[in-house]
């Protein structure tokens, strides 16, 4: 697969109505897509759900492609007080006690099926989406971060100052706590998150997204057929982001 | 049985004034520490993305934690009918509703967004405990507000056992929501624990007997009093198994931990090589909150009452420090998210965090302190609070 | 008996005194600070762009805020982004341009929202969190 095919939905949506490279896409697979894609006026469906797969084989120590993409397309700001610098996506470096084996790999929300954060959460301003993407309405956060204390995967950050510069599509502030969003302003587009889309862009091809619901997607084929696993899958929260090779 | 005639308010002297002004301008540097925060955000505190509850939390924890325990006495009182507790049932009532504002006052002020409180008031979340928290507050306050009303009434004091009752098993089920808002964090090996409730619960009793003695003697002494030196002792006792009992739930708590091959780690962070952790626990928390008080309270020849007032004293700075440990110790040991991996990445992941509280935190901590004194002499200056004699005579 | 009666109602009458001071002074500084009010001028913003609102204007300008938070619970929760009611949809149309052509926030002073907003004495808790100017998508719009 090239590049090109392998990025964003949306380089499919210009293809499509061209009505042109249909046959260099997996047959069947971004026609039924075609088909489901959600109007704009429509709610999002408990029909998907949106996941992740991280293959940790094709992760390298170093490479902060998805990092970076994901600072710049949500405005994450450097204040020079890393404690309390917001980071919705990090990488993390592994070793294994035993073997001396070394991994890399993304880590960000996991967006559970059973959030505790959404548990947790006073005012119900953490939230899971019908097609399962774990969000934080800020309109309604109080700023307790109680879910910072409930979430196992440390993915949530809160805001310790005034922000200036902020994104259309991101907005962050003072006082409230946020986390990754799984890129829902691109998914509901139907594009890609800007981590896949980098990671695929610097060619590792590390990072699978899609709809783990449709039989016919990439991501629900592969998870299918090799072994993932969750991160703390003591917890049973049935993450919608997997780990292979780890 | 007492009636109201036998209560006072305190009137106005200069002690009243001296101590209304210390708690005041405590209180006032609560605000202006809460202000700062809000103002710029909470990168003023030592708070970060590591340790998300700081020392304002410690003293909210610690004063909501107190308010059901100073219940006590009302409920010895009322509840197991002991008249010679009758003396001090109104007072620690009012410490209850007092010490709570305190602590809920910290709590609010250290939120994010405290304007928003009131989206807290008017959208809620059914599953998490932090919604029933705030439910399970308002209605200690409006519960003992009316088990005052029946004390205070005489009409009404046929009821005050029953309401006592009410009272009594709402401030159990206060303290194990407190200790549940860390028990059912998952996530987390510090407070994972099926003890937390019941810790709590013994916690409450100490920390707001002591509290009760403290603050009793103090507005005694501000109305020219002295507190009834054989309930005194009474209490005296009361606090030394108390401190006892948490003494005791402390240390199963660690021995299921240690149990547990999983959290061995975490373990001996706490109890040997985490520095101030360490230092605070077995120092502090253990020998000058839980060893010299118990000796103090126990022992009869240390009687006196400048032992009691030690001994209390002791069992408060225990009782912070104990506070201290359990969140912040457990919130800067790592999460384990990789067994049987060495982990580094740019968030702090697999490293002891960092955390040295700033002056505006602590002074919010200790306005909520301040606020629940100056409650207290707000409300023994307006209504008879204070028994007139606390001499042996006035029960039968 | 009769000077504890005699102090009695001259404190009685000293209240009911300053109870009438106190009320004279309110009402008097009441009605200074309505008739400065009263010379304040009606707030002038910048042009929008485009024929005409989402909504007809008398209506928008009493119920803008239901439909911007009508619309934020379903764009936040249901993930419904129809622009019609939205806030970037408000700021495509509402911000100016400076004299270098580029966008001004709609919360700088004299601008759309915060001319209306200052003159009803209501804070804005939008921008905060929220881009006061155009995303880079729609700037070009004329």
């Amino acid at each position: 697969m090239d590049m090109k095919n392998s990025s964003p939905r949306r380089t499919f949506f210009t293809q499509a109505s061209a009505g042109v490279a249909l046959l260099a896409l997996a047959p069947g697979v971004r026609l039924v897509d075609l088909a489901l894609a959600r109007a704009q006026d429509e709610p999002a469906s408990a029909a998907q759900r949106w996941g992740l797969l991280v293959d940790v084989d094709r992760c390298v120590s170093g490479c902060d492609a998805c990092v970076s993409a994901c600072n710049t397309e949500h405005g994450l700001g450097d204040s020079e007080r890393p404690q309390t610098d917001a980071q919705w996506i990090r990488k993390v470096d592994l070793v294994d006690h035993n073997t001396g084996r070394q991994l890399s790999l993304p880590l960000m929300c996991q967006h559970c099926e059973e959030p505790p954060c959404v548990d947790v959460c006073p005012t119900g301003a953490s939230f899971r989406r019908a097609d399962g993407i774990v969000l934080v309405d800020k309109h309604t956060c109080i700023g307790c971060r109680y879910c910072m204390m409930a979430c196992p995967y440390k993915a949530r950050s809160f805001i310790h100052e005034d922000l200036t510069g902020q994104k259309t599509h991101a907005p962050r502030g003072k006082g409230a706590v946020e986390s990754c969003t799984l890129c829902v302003h691109r998914v509901d587009r139907d594009e890609s998150p800007a981590c896949v889309e980098a990671c695929t862009d610097a060619g590792r091809e590390a990072l699978v997204f899609g709809d783990i619901n449709d039989r016919n997607d990439p991501l629900a084929t592969q998870l299918a057929e090799t072994t993932t696993r969750e991160l703390r899958a003591d917890l049973k929260l049935n993450t919608a982001v997997r780990y292979r090779g780890l | 049985m007492m009636k109201s005639a036998y209560f006072q308010s305190v009137s106005s002297s200069r002690g009243y004034w001296l101590i209304s002004a210390i708690a005041g301008v405590i209180t006032l540097a609560g605000l202006i520490g809460a202000e700062h925060m809000e103002s710029a955000g909470h990168w003023v505190t030592g708070m970060s993305n590591q340790v998300v509850w700081g020392v304002p939390h410690v003293f909210a924890i610690f004063l909501i934690v107190a308010a059901s325990g100073a219940l006590n006495t009302a409920s010895i009182a009322s509840v197991f009918a002991r008249d010679d507790y009758k003396p001090l049932a109104r007072l620690s009532a009012l410490l209850a509703i007092a010490l709570l504002s305190g602590g809920l006052a910290v709590l609010v002020l250290d939120l994010g967004r405290p304007d928003r409180l009131i989206v807290a008031m008017t959208h809620y979340n059914f599953k998490s405990i932090f919604a029933w928290n705030i439910f399970l507050y308002i209605g200690f306050m409006f519960i003992v507000g009316i088990y005052l009303w029946m004390m205070f009434e005489p009409r009404m004091n046929r009821f005050t056992a029953r309401v006592g009752t009410a009272a009594f098993i709402w401030r159990l089920v206060l303290t194990t929501g407190t200790g549940s808002i860390f028990g059912f964090l998952v996530a987390r090996e510090a407070f994972d624990s099926a003890v937390m409730a019941p810790l709590f619960i013994v916690m409450s009793l100490s920390f707001g007997t002591a509290l009760t003695l403290l603050i009793g003697m103090l507005i005694f002494w501000i109305n020219g009093a002295t507190m009834d030196p054989a309930l005194a002792q009474k209490l005296r006792r009361l606090l030394g198994f108390f401190v006892i009992g948490v003494a005791y739930l402390v240390a199963v708590d660690h021995l299921t931990k240690l149990y547990v091959t999983g959290h061995h780690q975490l373990e001996q962070f706490i109890l040997v090589d985490g520095g101030i952790y360490t230092l605070l626990f077995w120092g502090v928390q253990i020998l000058l909150g839980t060893v010299v008080p118990a000796i103090l309270l126990l022992l009869p020849r240390f009687c006196q009452r400048g032992y009691l007032i030690a001994a209390a004293l002791l069992v408060v700075v225990g009782a912070l420090t104990q506070v201290y440990v359990l969140i912040i110790g457990g919130q800067v040991f790592p999460l384990e998210l990789f067994p049987g991996y060495s982990v580094t990445s740019t968030f702090y992941d697999g490293v002891i965090a960092d955390y040295t509280p700033s002056l505006a935190e602590l002074a919010l901590g200790m306005g909520g302190m301040g606020l629940a004194v100056l409650v207290t002499l707000i409300g023994v200056r307006i209504l008879p609070f204070v028994p007139v004699q606390m001499t042996g005579k006035n029960q039968d | 008996m009769i000077w504890g009666d005699l102090i009695e109602r001259g404190c009685k009458w000293l209240s009911r005194a300053m109870r009438v001071v106190v009320m004279t002074i309110a009402l008097s500084l009441g009605t200074s600070v309505i008739e400065a009010y009263a010379e304040v001028s009606q707030p002038v913003f910048p042009s929008a762009r485009g024929e005409q609102c989402v909504e007809p204007v008398d209506i928008m300008r009493r119920d803008h805020f239901e439909f911007l938070k009508h619309q934020r619970d379903k764009t936040v929760r249901e993930g419904i982004r129809t622009p019609r009611h939205s806030l970037a949809g408000c700021i495509d149309c509402h911000a100016d341009k400076d004299a270098q052509g580029r966008f001004v926030p709609v919360n700088a002073k004299g601008q759309f929202c915060q001319s209306c907003h200052v003159y009803a004495a209501v804070k804005i808790d939008c921008f905060s969190c929220h881009a006061a100017r155009p995303s880079e998508r729609v700037s070009q719009s004329p």
